[in-house]
């Protein structure tokens, strides 16, 4: 399998010919328009290293996102960081080149967070490790982490190493109803204080809000938020559908924006339905053009992403300052001389 | 080593500091003997030089001003936080330009609402927290030397503290980093968001070591002060039964807010320094934290005891107010000192292994105290599996110098043999830079050499530090043998 790997990477490189690596496909929709050759990465697979006591979960690039979660599961542990999967192929090597978080972000951590170590095979098919499985390790420039969200383009990832952790003792969802304003002015405080919320959702006037811990810290919590607390089936199935996008919000074809800003920036003043999550700091939007959605992300002090459909020839990422985008340009010739991988995924000129 | 090395060139010298001094007051520009000299070394003080210029700049466009100049000069420079760091980082060029960030001490902004704080490189960590306490809020990632150390140097070597099991490191703690690259061109990653578009370059900066841009303001999250904070302090009477102890906790489900450990040695140095009321009978201490709600703190430590006395505990005390909680960390945190205090030097470690191998390792580094003639006290973050043996010597006897180092040396092998690395928090610097060699592939190695490049390609900033070059690896000799194979077949063997 890595013998085949490499021969079609450096076949790839020798003619400078794009190359799509991809795994179930689940994020085909996400970033630049895939394009090149295709490199499926779901024959190599299975969790490699997996002890509980180390809070540390290896495998390979092409397992499955749902058998790595489910056998973390089994002894009572999680990604804490809830990726997406968005459909039932998802990879780890597609989860963590995607670098997509879910609604516990805000309280746990990103992808990269999580990421202790990782192995690829570069530009030029070399099989190249760094980081480890260690909770620590400073040894070397932070390779790993830099290739969460890397979209594919510096290299193939083979492997990867997570830190997992415990699921929380207990959890509970509630409901309140709450303008916009108030939502966010609300959420702001609460981050603020030693509150065990995990996950928070505000659409249309209700904001919903799990918390997860201790029980007794839940409890009292719950006390002291009021709100209707929602049924454990019906809050499972909630939080299930804002991290797969299965949350009506989503579904339909308009334009689905991701603004990501200051948790205590204003409300997001532009056309069309919102839905909030982690604590505000992400807004989704779900219409707007180029111009107006940019500016407003900018202006807020963030960036806005097209996630999803709309007109994708316009740019799907904010652009880069021309300092950053030198220092882009040059990492991804470090590391994929022909400018093989991914083409156009993260950025169009690279 | 020992005695400071000259500075080589005078007419350099005096050419670079003239070039500084057209935009750097007088007072900012050190090339005296005797002003230079505090420069010399960092915490690592076996390793001394006397930079050929020190500079001080107050303002950004300085800093920017001082790189370019370098850069067109093509004279070295080494940024300097507070110098506490321990593995050489900030060890000055005797041919170039230690960039003091000293004078960065303002705390920019604080947002008790958006819970972050924006500071100028050279705030102290435990500054930080103290601007933010009167809004209940704190600055996580809290490294011993909390008082001491600057946000800066944190960045540069991403690191971590007591609370960083369950808090995460610098890299977890950190926002936004401005800073300027080493031709000056200044650079902004990271955000106010949770995230940038784009490469995530704050987690390749965090951690660099200083080898890649210096930092001139960095945005720090904040978090809320848990309500409660209590702990557990367990004896054992057998290292090995301790280092199990902490795997039970996490096998438990449990993650303390802290879980550290301390072996007899260790508690003898320190309970004669502070009187933290340790055990003194024990083989080994563990302090384990709990901290949030008083509901949940009661919970955890119910939970906890039980863990320890399961795992054969001797003794167990739980801090009963805060007074007692800070004195028991108090010796924790004392620790290096303390032991400073008992010996004439000490070389501090920071491999970092796998949990289930700590009784492993420590006894591994026990036997090595008889093999070199040598006490090494351990003290260390246990949850993270993250050691700091403290090996005693004299510098001043070349023979227990050089005992020490090959003593050093065996433990860094064996952190990496178990499947662990050469540092955990205290960075390679100039200390580790051959282990480098051992645990990373020359195809590893040029790649870091490929980043470096792309932010520094003249290779100024902080030269010969963190990254071996493959020459030298070939020079050290103790090639990492992969696959059978050598891996600079094509350098020349020493
Ligand atoms: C008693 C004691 C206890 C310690 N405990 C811990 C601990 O618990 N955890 C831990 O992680 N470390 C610990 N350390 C190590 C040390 O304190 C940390 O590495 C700290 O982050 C160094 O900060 P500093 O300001 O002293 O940096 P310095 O020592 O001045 O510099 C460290 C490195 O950072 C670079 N640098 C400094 N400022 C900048 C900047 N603005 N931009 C770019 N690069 C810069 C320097 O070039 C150098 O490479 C301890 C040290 C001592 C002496």
């Amino acid at each position: 399998m890595l013998a085949d790997f490499r021969d079609t990477i450096l076949a790839a490189a020798a003619r400078r010919a794009p190359l799509r690596l991809r795994g179930g496909g689940s994020k085909d929709f996400y970033g630049g328009a895939p394009r090149g050759a295709l490199l499926d990465t779901r024959g190599y697979a299975g969790i490699v290293d997996y002890e509980p006591t180390e809070l540390v979960a290896t495998a390979r690039c092409g397992t499955p996102l749902a058998e790595l979660e489910e056998t973390l599961a089994r002894e009572g542990q999680m990604l804490a960081f809830e990726p997406p999967r968005f459909g039932g192929a998802a990879t780890l090597g597609g989860c963590i080149a995607a670098g997509l978080s879910g609604p516990r972000r805000a309280a746990a951590g990103a992808a990269r967070d999580f990421v202790l170590g990782a192995r690829l095979l570069d530009g030029q098919a070399r099989d190249v490790s760094f980081g480890g499985r260690v909770m620590k390790n400073v040894a070397g420039y932070d390779v790993s982490r830099l290739l969460a969200g890397s979209l594919g383009t510096l290299g193939l990832i083979l492997e990867v190493s997570l830190k997992v952790l415990p699921r929380p003792a207990a959890e509970l969802t509630l409901r309140l109803e709450l303008p916009e304003a108030k939502a966010l002015e609300s959420l702001n405080r609460w981050a603020g204080s030693p509150l065990p919320i995990s996950a928070s959702a505000w659409r249309d006037g209700e904001l919903s809000l799990r918390l997860s811990g201790a029980q007794s810290a839940v409890r009292a919590a719950a006390q002291k938020l009021g709100g209707e607390a929602l049924a454990g089936e019906a809050a499972l199935e909630f939080w299930s559908g804002i991290r797969e996008h299965a949350h009506p919000f989503f579904s339909g074809d308009a334009p689905l924006w991701r603004l990501s800003v200051p948790s205590n920036c204003a409300p997001v003043a532009l056309p069309g339905a919102q839905l909030i999550e982690w604590g505000g700091a992400l807004r989704w939007l779900r219409a707007g053009t180029q111009a107006a959605v940019r500016a407003a992300a900018a202006s807020a002090g963030g960036h806005a992403t097209l996630f999803r459909g709309g007109d994708k020839a316009a740019g799907v990422f904010a652009p880069l300052a021309p300092a950053l985008l030198r220092l882009h340009r040059e990492l991804k010739a470090a590391f994929d001389p022909a400018g093989i991988f991914n083409p156009g995924r993260l950025h169009p000129d690279f | 080593m020992g005695q400071a090395l000259p500075v080589a060139d005078a007419a350099r010298q005096r050419a670079v500091a003239q070039a500084l001094r057209i935009f750097l007051p007088e007072r900012a520009v050190l090339w005296e003997q005797e002003d230079t000299r505090p420069y010399e070394c960092d915490g690592l003080t076996a390793y001394r030089q006397l930079p050929m210029v020190v500079a001080l700049p107050e303002t950004e466009e300085q800093v920017q001003r001082i790189l370019r100049t370098c850069h067109d000069l093509g004279v070295p420079v080494v940024p300097r936080g507070a110098g506490t760091g321990l593995s050489g980082g900030a060890l000055p060029p005797g041919d170039g330009v230690l960039l003091s960030l000293a004078k960065f001490m303002r705390v920019l902004r604080l947002d008790p609402v958006a819970r972050l704080a924006v500071v100028q490189p050279g705030v102290r960590n435990a500054a930080i927290s103290d601007v933010a306490a009167p809004f209940g809020l704190y600055y996580a990632p809290d490294p011993s030397s909390q008082i001491a150390c600057t946000i800066g140097g944190n960045v540069a070597e991403n690191s971590g503290g007591v609370h960083c099991l369950k808090y995460g490191l610098t890299v977890h703690n950190v926002m936004r980093v401005r800073g300027y690259a080493m031709d000056g061109e200044p650079l902004d990653v990271g955000g106010e968001s949770l995230d940038a578009p784009g490469l995530d370059l704050l987690a390749l900066l965090i951690g660099s070591e200083g080898l890649l841009a210096v930092a001139t303001e960095i945005t720090v999250k904040l978090l809320p002060m848990p309500q409660l904070a209590r702990v557990v302090m367990a004896s054992f009477d057998d290292v090995g039964k301790a280092g199990d102890a902490v795997a039970a906790v996490i096998a438990a489900g449990i993650i303390p807010a802290g879980l550290e450990m301390m072996d007899r040695p260790a508690t003898h140095a320190v309970e004669q320094f502070v009187g933290a009321g340790y055990d003194l009978e024990a083989a080994a201490i563990l302090l384990c934290e709990a901290d949030g709600i008083p509901e949940e703190v009661e919970e955890e430590i119910a939970r906890v005891k039980q863990v320890f006395e399961r795992a054969g505990a001797t003794r167990l005390t739980v801090s009963r107010d805060e007074t007692e909680r800070l004195r028991i960390w108090s010796g924790r945190k004392a620790a290096f000192p303390a032991v400073g205090r008992i010996s004439p030097d000490y070389y501090c470690m920071d491999g970092t292994i796998p949990r289930k191998r700590l009784g492993e390792v420590l006894g591994f580094i026990g036997a090595l105290e008889n093999k070199y003639g040598l006490r090494c006290p351990n003290v260390f973050h246990a949850g993270d599996g993250n050691l700091h043996p403290l090996i005693l010597f004299d510098a001043n006897d070349a023979d227990q110098l050089r005992r020490t180092e090959e003593f050093a040396a065996e433990v860094m092998q064996k952190c990496i043999e178990v499947g662990g690395t050469i540092t955990g928090e205290h960075g390679v610097g100039v200390e580790k830079i051959d282990q480098m060699c051992i645990q990373f592939r020359a195809e590893e190695l040029s790649l870091f050499h490929a980043v470096k490049a792309v932010f520094d390609p003249r290779g100024l900033l902080n030269r010969g530090k963190a990254v071996p070059t493959l020459t030298r690896c070939a020079e050290f000799g103790r090639m990492h043998v992969h696959g059978g194979k050598l891996v600079h077949p094509e350098l020349p063997r020493f």
